[in-house]
């Protein structure tokens, strides 16, 4: 409790910057939504006939003209990779941090297994996400609600739903990159969350690399499919959740015979 | 300091002479590079233990072995009876340590710091803390990135200090602290080991060691050379020969850090009494001291041999 405690504090201004970030930019997105719904039709069309860019943001499967074919895809692309950011670059510092500061040989010699630092640490990253998704959640839907276009109840729930889950998968993933770490993450872990925003735009755009879909997490995070199926596909999240928990494996199990230097 | 010998003794006479530190075979390898071979060492439980030796002979290296910070390659070590590895909670339990650089946590104030230690320990130190930080001068409202090398180091103390442990790890503990500070800090060390608890004083600072260890391990390149009293070890056939006058020092075997003085020579000398005295007859001299070495002669002469125990 008391590492948990203590992480949530070092991480906090962090945590609160990119949630308040996220949130802004969530919010002035929504805002503009009554605005452009005038226009949407010509843009729609637009945007409908733009072949592969198209359907690399899934926008031949909803229309950008409804709130939801609007919201699945610009508030996926903030809250998704903004998400993605956030969980990539804590994930991948949370381990690595003690030694690039040096803090390690301190946290080290209190008696405290290295198991259950990691699992603090790891409770700590997973807290942060929900925070961040809370706030994110509760902050979009009072938005929605406000600028009254009709009420996105279940679909709403699944696309910040999704964004969890991908987040939860990619922090996992980056938890077991950072024990292998010893200095400089930040760059790793916004690496790896970008390769994997960008693997699933190839995968929509080309059939022959659909496979990706089953690699990055954004590939059962898509927010057009999930609107247009009115649900998650399963066997892609838990697939994902798999690629988590291996990382999170990767993470304790390296941590706990690492050599600190 | 009496009572604390009496202590020591007594442990030693009722022939329980429980280890503090028992390492048997130790070795940590870094590849190519130095680390520690085949370490034997045994500190006794109430013992003021120095450890000395050149920078990269693999002090550090023994002491982060020992705290669990990295892994033995071989061999293995007890602290108070308890496997360094397998049982490496209940041996930090009972361990404070003092790292050469003490780096803290960014943005936190010192009260924080010692509160975390605290914490981490599961146990309630504010008054010792409070006690230690007015005996170090040291202002706990300050944040830690703000404190002086030096500063940070009595943080560091009081972190090690703090829950009142058995046994005391201090890696070069004295380095940054001002003079009159390292005489407060080795006060309290003295009254510590008086109370039981056991000292290993890591320095490459002979004076340090000479002034407060009981005992003392010369480490050199990975391997313990010399492990004894600093008494005892004080007492190597060594002599320091300081000569005035016209000799020559090239015909005699076991001559030392031979120095060309003003008007003659000083060197350390192993060899037979009797040949420097054959050799000394045949030469005119004006002067001659022959004395005991102080520890950093033996020092040098334990690191330039090669390795070899007298």
């Amino acid at each position: 409790m008391t590492l948990i405690k203590h992480e949530l504090k070092q991480g906090g201004l962090s945590l609160l910057i990119w949630t308040l970030s996220i949130a802004f930019l969530m919010l002035v997105c929504i805002m503009l939504y009554p605005e452009m719904k005038s226009d949407m039709d010509e843009v729609s069309d637009l945007f409908a006939s733009m072949g592969s860019f198209t359907a690399a943001f899934g926008m031949d499967q909803v229309s950008f003209g409804t709130l939801e074919g609007f919201y699945a895809v610009e508030c996926g692309n903030i809250l998704g990779l903004g998400g993605a950011f956030f969980a990539a670059f804590c994930g991948t510092s949370m381990l690595s941090k003690e030694e690039k500061e040096h803090t390690a040989e301190f946290l080290l010699t209190h008696p405290v297994s290295r198991a259950r630092i990691a699992a603090d640490k790891l409770a700590a990253l997973l807290l942060q996400i929900v925070i961040l998704n809370a706030v994110n959640l509760v902050v979009s839907m009072a938005a929605v609600a406000w600028i009254g276009e009709g009420m996105m109840g279940k679909e709403l729930l699944l696309l910040h739903l999704a964004y969890f889950l991908l987040q939860v998968e990619l922090a996992g993933i980056c938890f077991g990159i950072s024990a292998f770490l010893r200095r400089g993450s930040m760059g790793i872990g916004l690496g790896t969350a970008a390769i994997l925003y960008f693997l699933n735009l190839i995968a929509n755009i080309s059939d022959q690399a659909e496979f990706l879909k089953y690699i990055t997490p954004f590939g059962y995070a898509e927010g057009t499919d999930i609107v247009a199926d009115a649900g998650l596909d399963g066997g892609l999240v838990a697939l994902g959740m798999t690629f988590g928990i291996l990382g999170i494996a990767a993470a304790f199990r390296q941590y706990c015979r690492k050599d600190i230097k | 300091m009496k009572t604390a010998q009496n202590n020591r003794e007594a442990v030693r006479k009722d022939g329980s002479a429980a280890d503090a530190i028992r390492t048997k075979n130790l070795t940590r390898s870094y590849g190519k590079a130095r680390g520690i071979i085949d370490l034997n060492l045994s500190v006794k439980e109430g013992e003021f233990f120095g450890f000395i030796g050149p920078n990269g002979a693999g002090k550090s290296t023994t002491i982060r072995t020992l705290l669990g910070l990295i892994r033995p390659t071989s061999g293995s070590a007890e602290i108070f009876g308890k496997d360094i590895v397998k049982e490496k909670n209940a041996v930090l339990k009972e361990t404070g340590y003092l790292p050469s650089e003490a780096v803290f946590y960014q943005g936190m104030k010192v009260r924080d710091i010692l509160k975390l230690s605290a914490d981490l320990r599961k146990k309630d130190c504010s008054l010792r803390a409070q006690e230690l930080c007015e005996r170090l001068e040291l202002d706990p409202s300050r944040k830690v990135e703000e404190l002086s090398f030096g500063n940070r180091k009595k943080v560091g103390i009081v972190c090690a200090l703090q829950h009142d442990p058995r046994l005391l790890v201090l890696d070069e503990p004295t380095s940054g602290l001002d003079p009159l500070m390292q005489r407060e800090f080795f006060n309290i060390l003295k009254e510590r080991n008086r109370e039981g608890v056991t000292i290993f004083l890591s320095s490459h600072v002979l004076s340090e060691i000479q002034q407060n260890c009981t005992r003392t391990a010369i480490v050199r390149e990975g391997r313990i050379t010399a492990c004894d009293s600093v008494e005892a070890l004080m007492k190597t056939s060594a002599k320091r020969v300081t000569v005035h006058g016209e000799i020559h020092p090239e015909m005699l075997s076991g001559v030392r850090d031979l120095k060309q003085a003003d008007h003659g020579f000083s060197f350390l000398y192993t060899g037979d009494i009797n040949e420097l005295i054959r050799m000394l007859a045949k030469c005119r001299i004006s002067d001659l001291s022959v004395s005991e070495p102080d520890l950093e002669e033996i020092f040098m002469h334990y690191y330039q041999d090669g390795g070899e125990v007298s």
